[in-house]
């Protein structure tokens, strides 16, 4: 992926941009408003990592909206250190795809803007999910492994439903929290272990190769080979 | 004169108004009562003059002379109040009917009123009178005596001067009033209020217990006051716990990071040190974000963000999200709940404070116990029950425990932040409502007590 990454902090910038480098991304960087703004207008990126508090009198903000009235549709995940619900509301208004509050984990941004790089271009009119012999059924909500049936409760689907359309990617407990149950705060158990586990119990457990593997540090994969 | 530093004073404008609107309107009302006292006597006497000579003028047109004479003999002898003036003459002014002696000298043209001195029956009199001019140079005054009623006249209008001036009077001594209650009240919050700038936040603005607009000033006042005091202790309370109980894991981070730098024989061993530091800083950075968000809910902006929202499909979503965990640790979660319970708030935030109840009270709860997520309406409130089968917590801790960094003796030992049920509490009151915390006998019984709601029949579960 092409990415472009606006953050005017030394450090933070090449933590980030030395971390999207190693996973094997092409990586371009801007430490202003006005460069961030030139950039993202003027070059083709697959994802766009936007710190809101930038110098040069040009913010994160202001560069969003102005790439969304030029009708930009690139992703974009903003990055910042206001965690107030109502600024996160102010960033996703002004066309952010996802928000993400300083400090983070690199694997969170990694897992996040990955997801956002790659959102759009399969799916939408898919109705069934396929990975190895794993099949979920959209329209007739089935889960088939082997051609057997597994029977999943409506949240085990949406989870399962969750994972598979990141198949390949890793999935972090917030994304999970977010995606399948709106929920928008750290419970402080670590619940989504406890439901992976169940989900587990059900798709994997009989079967020889499993297919949900634990990314340390980061959160959940599901793919067919083996995790590294 | 008045120095003009007193139209600068809105004390003196308020009294100064008073007095004027007042003055205004009693000299509107003195003229519309005068209008319909005197003027209407005068009013009346003068169509009855004129009903009076109509009569006798189609009189003399059918009868002529004879016939007016007649008539005005007639007239004279029926008016009993004896207040009738008539005056018949003929071209040479010498009286041929009626009750003057004389054409008097004052009626000097016809078709115009006059007033004048007469003496009747030997008392002196005033008589209103109109002359008209008859045919063949003949004369007819018709007039009445009016002296009972330009006096009854006169004394109203006397008594309405008088009252004028006794509502200028009036009007002066209350504009004085007015504007020292002005003073007197704006002295009260302007004394509260460099009270408090200079430092005394104790001092409040008096309330007089009359319950008019100056006593709701005053409340809503020191209830601001009061707010402003709670927030003001709520950041002392943070930044105290944030100097207290964020200095130990900080330590804790800081020292393994010193440790591992000055002692790790291996990469593997300096590995695990900076994870395990990670792992203390991410908890430090949980425990700012709680209490951020604590501090959020309680500055109440997230207010603006209320609307209509149904309690049964947020606390069926926690119910979903822990019921797997309580199974894990072989805990029952028994869920009863309405079909719909709406009240006006944040969902999300009530979803997050139920959360943190249900969260306690798995934890708590020894194995194979079941802990009841019940919710209802009772009047206009509405309530959420948690309630476990754990320790509880006893009655003289219950208050510290919504606390921010309350930590429980049972709770030594298990993971969390003290700041669970501080959040609740903060969710409580942005609605308007309460958190309690009760001995479920044994175990404890969390209830969010909101106001308003609206349910819609019971859910069997």
């Amino acid at each position: 992926m092409r990415i472009l990454v606006v953050e005017d902090d030394k450090d933070v910038a090449g933590f980030v941009v030395r971390g999207l480098k190693e996973t094997g991304h092409i990586v371009e960087h801007a430490d202003n408003g006005r460069d961030g703004l030139f950039m993202a207008a003027s070059e083709n990126f697959d994802a766009i990592v936007l710190d809101r508090m930038l110098p040069g009198g040009i913010d994160g903000l202001k560069i969003l909206e102005t790439l969304r009235a030029q009708k930009n549709a690139v992703p974009v995940m903003i990055l910042s250190a206001l965690a107030d619900v109502d600024e996160r509301v102010k960033g996703l208004k002004a066309g952010g795809d996802d928000y993400l509050t300083k400090p983070f984990a690199f694997a969170e941004l990694l897992a996040r803007v990955e997801a956002l790089g790659r959102r759009g271009k399969a799916e939408a009119t898919q109705t069934k999910l396929v990975v190895e012999d794993l099949e979920l059924d959209l329209l007739s909500r089935q889960v088939k492994r082997a051609n057997q049936k597994i029977d999943l409760q409506p949240r085990e689907f949406r989870l399962l439903e969750y994972l598979m359309r990141h198949a390949g990617q890793v999935v972090t407990r917030t994304m999970l929290l977010e995606g399948v149950w709106d929920y928008h705060f750290d419970p402080q158990t670590n619940v989504i272990d406890v439901h992976v586990s169940r989900l587990r119990q059900k798709v994997d457990k009989p079967f020889p190769i499993p297919l949900i593997h634990t990314v340390r540090y980061a959160g959940y994969m599901l793919r067919a080979e083996a995790a590294s | 004169m008045i120095p003009s530093g007193l139209f600068r004073s809105a004390g003196f404008r308020f009294g100064l108004v008073y007095a004027v609107l007042l003055t205004i309107s009693a000299a509107a009302l003195a003229s519309f009562l005068w209008w319909f006292t005197a003027g209407l006597l005068d009013r009346q006497t003068a169509s009855a003059i004129r009903a009076d000579a109509q009569g006798l003028i189609e009189r003399f047109d059918e009868g002529g002379i004879a016939g007016l004479v007649g008539t005005i003999e007639d007239r004279l002898a029926a008016n009993v109040d004896d207040d009738a003036i008539y005056l018949l003459v003929d071209p040479g002014m010498n009286r041929i009917a009626g009750n003057l002696d004389t054409w008097p000298s004052i009626v000097d043209k016809p078709g115009e009123w006059r007033q004048f001195q007469v003496r009747k029956t030997g008392m002196r009199s005033l008589a209103l009178v109109y002359g008209y001019e008859l045919p063949d140079d003949f004369h007819l005054l018709v007039g009445r005596d009016v002296q009972v009623r330009v006096q009854l006249g006169n004394l109203l209008t006397d008594a309405l001067i008088w009252a004028i001036a006794i509502v200028l009077a009036m009007a002066t001594a209350g504009a004085i009033l007015v504007r020292s209650l002005f003073r007197r009240t704006v002295a009260n919050v302007s004394a509260t209020a460099a009270a408090i700038a200079s430092g005394d936040f104790a001092q409040r603005v008096k309330v007089s217990g009359r319950g008019d607009e100056f006593d709701q000033l005053a409340e809503v006042i020191n209830d601001m006051l009061d707010r402003i005091g709670r927030l003001m202790d709520g950041v002392r309370q943070v930044s105290n716990a944030i100097a207290h109980d964020l200095r130990t894991p900080i330590t804790r981070a800081r020292a393994r990071l010193e440790e591992a730098a000055r002692t790790a024989e291996s990469s593997a061993e300096l590995h695990a040190a900076i994870d395990r530091a990670t792992v203390d800083l991410d908890g430090i950075v949980a425990v700012f974000q709680a209490l951020l968000r604590i501090a959020e809910i309680e500055a109440g902006s997230r207010r603006s963000s209320f609307r209509r929202v149904d309690v049964v499909t947020a606390l069926d979503a926690v119910a979903d999200l822990y019921g797997a965990v309580a199974e894990e640790k072989g805990v029952t979660l028994a869920v009863s709940l309405p079909r719909r319970l709406e009240i006006d708030g944040d969902g999300a935030l009530i979803q997050q404070a139920v959360a943190n109840l249900v969260d306690n009270a798995v934890k708590f709860s020894p194995e194979h116990a079941t802990v009841r997520l019940l919710a209802g309406q009772q009047g206009r409130r509405t309530w959420i029950s948690v309630e476990d089968r754990g320790p509880g917590i006893p009655a003289p801790d219950r208050a510290k425990a919504i606390e921010r960094f309350y930590r429980g003796d049972a709770a030594r030992g298990t993971p969390g932040s003290g700041l669970g049920l501080a959040l609740v509490q903060a969710v409580a009151q942005l609605h308007g409502g309460t958190l309690r915390l009760e001995d479920a006998a044994p175990g404890l019984r969390a209830v969010l007590d909101l106001p308003g709601g609206e349910e819609a029949g019971d859910r069997p579960e």
